[in-house]
């Protein structure tokens, strides 16, 4: 309601009136209305699922909504094509960047309308025209050069400079800092803060209350797929304020942590080096410990899993569960040994998308619970599936519904029932709750707890600070593929993990490291 | 609560008439296109052609059992035609040089095993693209098929090797009984064994397969070896039928048989496959044939129109998917 105080006309303002799109059997958003004023950098915040990408996906033209209608400036708007958004002076800077890797960067710029005479690409124009618009942007980068040679900020950029030269009014960026270096980060502030003072409209999604804080003008928060309200001054507004508003209730008491009795040393890593790894690796977990592993994107916490798992090949150093030598040739001897990997990926890594819930709860512990090996027995297929679908909580119509029309929080529970069927002794959690809504974070949180407390040892990477620090017992912090620290719950914060994840002596960059929620 | 479970079982009731399509459709068509062959076109129900058809489909419906494997685990075969080939010419050849049917069926049997473990081994292990490895399996067999059958036909003169072609139990022929036991025995391994859900898993999504703990290259190449056999079989019926090894037979005959499972309803990316697909496929291509053979339509025109059915059946797919 409050976006309507400003009614007056700007021209060049960005409106949503009354946005809706319906997915059968989803309202994935409801009448959203709010304006974007020219010269402004406006924040979209909300957790996973709140609406952001799907509202992003109408403004760039890739869903058509299903009711309601954007206007620039006097003009109302109403894509059926991203051809047409782009036409109409829209750019959208997704995550994923929609570049020809094999292609030069002179060439992604122009694609579509390379200057050309009677079929033939004209390459000194197309030189000259590329080196102008990446002036300013990124002086440093060859239009020749292959878009597949450069790093991801740098193809960002050129994906802006696209953006750019198709006359866009309007920018939105997705997510853009998740997966750049500091440095890169700060030369893409430089550029937004450029955009926002040469009046365009740019919109901004991240997840990174320190960006928001940083670089934005106003803020309007979503949840479950409904606007809940606009700030129109950013520096009125405090942290704390933005986060209830987007999360509702208290943050704390989602971790419901308690403190458990623990064992003796589960895994034991010592001196492990592997790919990704710069030095040699070596800690300990014990029975009924949950220990988190924290780091930026790039340190090496996913290696180090997979190092675990057995999906990658230790170069040195040994591995020994309760006091055992642990030999891991594939991911095979890791389960057998019930240490057991529940990915970060969970589309690409986790599910048979197009197997029901039950096909993926018992395809791990179908082979020890079927006759001579091979031949399934029907009456576990169908009361394990039973059994972990109800202890779960898992919501699904039936256990035979396929697992891909499942909400991610209820893909994730399927599959920590699959491994709820074996013997588990250690269990490696990779970004756990990832693009999973708050509901069901709590109670995969829930689930955590009860199996250290059954005597579990489990692992959780996680980029989440706030995450990290609500459900470890103990937080090693890694850099750059290397342990830097490792802090008992008690003294971890969010100043002294992050000093530890940081690179080098540099500066601390806004924004670099910290999701919250 | 109870609102929302009645909103629940509402929901349901359109995906399970959906799945229920999913599943039954194809079948249901190769049956609705049987009572319209038998109503439009004379003869099509006499013994006679009931008996050709159920050879026409015999062959092409044993080897595509195993390429349902093949498809379902996201692959499949192209080598499947020169091993039939090429196991016939074997069959033939120890045959008429140890005079003996068992050694002969056993050495094409065992041609076709070790083509099969070849192609499982180099695509699993080596991981080689399926369409290169068996694009290339299948020229070397060839070859080989003709090589051992020194470039013509290869008689054979053991009436008891008849038996697999032109025999008969209670009035039945022998391929066609093969056939019958072939869809029931795949058809229980795809649903009732680890294999079998291995099969799939993988066909899935491979990465995931391999992380929950499926052993991923073994489960590859025993899909593999296990259609090279069961291949080998096929070219043992066909020899039998025709009384001799023909090392030129069975050209196209691997992409008759991605046909009929793909028009089934076998998806050609993996992780989607029925044996009800692959004999509604199956079905549906043999009586269209059949039919136009009685019609006396020009072989130039019958070409026509089986792709166009498969063009059709493919888009209708990716149309239902939308």
């Amino acid at each position: 309601m409050q976006a309507q105080t400003t009614t007056a006309a700007v021209t060049g303002s960005l409106r949503f009136n009354g946005i809706g799109k319906r997915f059968p059997g989803v309202q994935a958003l409801a009448d959203i209305s709010f304006v974007a004023h020219p010269g402004t950098v406006h924040a979209l915040m909300g957790e996973n699922g709140a609406g952001k990408s799907t509202l992003l996906k109408i403004l760039g033209g890739a869903y058509a909504p299903s009711s309601g209608h954007l206007q620039i400036g006097e003009q109302a708007l109403s894509f059926k094509s991203t051809a047409q958004s782009i036409a109409s002076g829209v750019a959208v800077i997704h995550q994923e960047l929609h570049l020809v890797p094999e292609m030069t960067v002179a060439e992604n710029l122009f694609l579509g309308h390379l200057p050309s005479r009677f079929g033939l690409v004209k390459g000194a124009e197309l030189r000259r025209k590329a080196l102008a618009l990446l002036k300013g942007l990124a002086d440093e980068i060859d239009p020749q050069d292959k878009v597949g040679r450069l790093s991801l900020g740098q193809r960002q950029l050129v994906e802006i400079a696209k953006a750019l030269s198709r006359g866009a009014h309007v920018i939105a960026f997705d997510e853009p800092t998740s997966s750049l270096s500091s440095r890169e980060i700060e030369r893409l502030m430089t550029i937004i803060a450029r955009l926002r003072d040469e009046g365009k409209v740019v919109l901004y999604v991240s997840h990174r209350m320190e960006e928001i804080f940083h670089i934005c003008n106003a803020v309007t928060v979503f949840k479950d797929g409904r606007y809940v309200r606009t700030f129109e001054h950013m520096s009125e507004l405090s942290h704390d304020q933005l986060v209830t508003c987007m999360v509702g209730r208290d943050i704390q008491d989602i971790y419901d942590y308690r403190p458990r009795e623990q064992g003796p040393v589960a895994l034991k890593v010592d001196g492990l080096l592997g790919p990704g790894l710069r030095e040699p690796v070596s800690f300990e977990v014990r029975e009924g410990e949950i220990l988190g592993l924290f780091g930026l994107v790039g340190a090496g916490r996913t290696e180090l899993l997979r190092l675990l798992s057995g999906l990658a090949r230790t170069r040195a150093g040994s591995l020994e569960l309760a006091g055992r030598p642990l030999p891991l040739r594939s991911p095979r001897d890791a389960i057998a040994a019930g240490v057991l990997l529940c990915p970060e990926d969970r589309k690409k890594e986790g599910i048979l998308p197009l197997a029901s819930v039950a096909e993926n709860i018992n395809l791990s512990a179908r082979g020890a619970n079927s006759t001579l090996g091979c031949l399934l027995r029907g009456d576990w297929e169908r009361s394990n599936a039973d059994r972990q679908i109800k202890a779960l909580k898992v919501k699904t119509p039936s256990p035979g519904q396929k697992i891909m029309y499942l909400s991610g929080g209820n893909q994730q529970k399927a599959i920590l029932g699959r491994w709820l069927s074996m013997p588990m002794k250690v269990l490696l959690l990779d970004e756990p709750t990832r693009g999973i809504d708050i509901g069901a974070k709590a109670e995969i949180y829930q689930i955590i707890h009860n199996l250290a407390a059954s005597g579990i040892a489990v692992i959780v990477v996680s980029s989440d600070l706030m995450e990290v620090m609500g459900i470890s017992d103990r937080i090693l912090v890694l850099c750059e593929g290397a342990v830097r620290g490792e802090l008992p719950r008690a003294r971890a914060n969010e100043s002294n993990l992050l000093q530890l994840a940081l690179p080098g002596q540099r500066s601390q960059v806004p924004g670099l490291s910290e999701r919250s929620l | 609560m109870s609102t929302q479970n009645t909103t629940l079982s509402a929901l349901r009731k359109a995906p399970d008439l959906r799945r229920f399509l999913d599943d039954w459709v194809m079948l249901l068509a190769a049956v609705a296109i049987f009572a319209l062959c038998t109503v439009l076109i004379d003869n099509f129900l006499s013994p006679l052609n009931m008996r050709g058809l159920g050879l026409a489909i015999s062959t092409t419906g044993i080897a595509a059992c195993t390429m349902l494997y093949c498809l379902a685990s996201g692959h499949f075969d192209l080598s499947v035609g020169s091993v039939i080939a090429c196991a016939g010419v074997v069959a033939a050849v120890v045959m008429r040089s140890t005079n003996s049917v068992f050694l002969g069926v056993s050495a094409a049997l065992l041609m076709g095993l070790v083509v099969g473990l070849i192609n499982g081994i180099v695509i699993a292990k080596l991981r080689v693209n399926a369409l290169i490895t068996t694009l290339a399996t299948m020229q070397i067999v060839r070859g080989l098929a003709y090589i051992f059958a020194d470039g013509k036909a290869v008689g054979v003169s053991q009436e008891s090797f008849f038996v697999f072609g032109n025999g008969q139990l209670f009035g039945v022929p022998v391929p066609i009984l093969i056939t019958l036991v072939c869809f029931l025995f795949f058809g229980w391994l795809l649903n009732y064994t680890t294999y079998g859900r291995n099969t799939m898993a993988i066909g899935g999504n491979q990465e995931a397969a391999l992380l929950a703990g499926v052993n991923v290259d073994r489960t590859k190449i025993i899909i593999f070896a296990v259609h090279g056999l069961i291949g080998a079989l096929a070219g043992v019926i066909l020899a039998s039928r025709m009384t001799s090894g023909q090392p030129m037979i069975g050209q196209g005959f691997e992409l008759t048989v991605i046909s009929a499972c793909v028009l089934g309803g076998v998806s050609l990316s993996g992780g989607i496959g029925m044996i009800r697909h692959v004999i509604a496929g199956v079905l549906i291509l043999a009586i269209i044939e059949n039919a136009m053979n009685l019609k006396n339509i020009d072989t130039f025109y019958q070409y026509v129109i089986r792709g166009s059915i498969l063009l059709l059946a493919v888009v209708i797919d990716r149309l239902k998917q939308r």
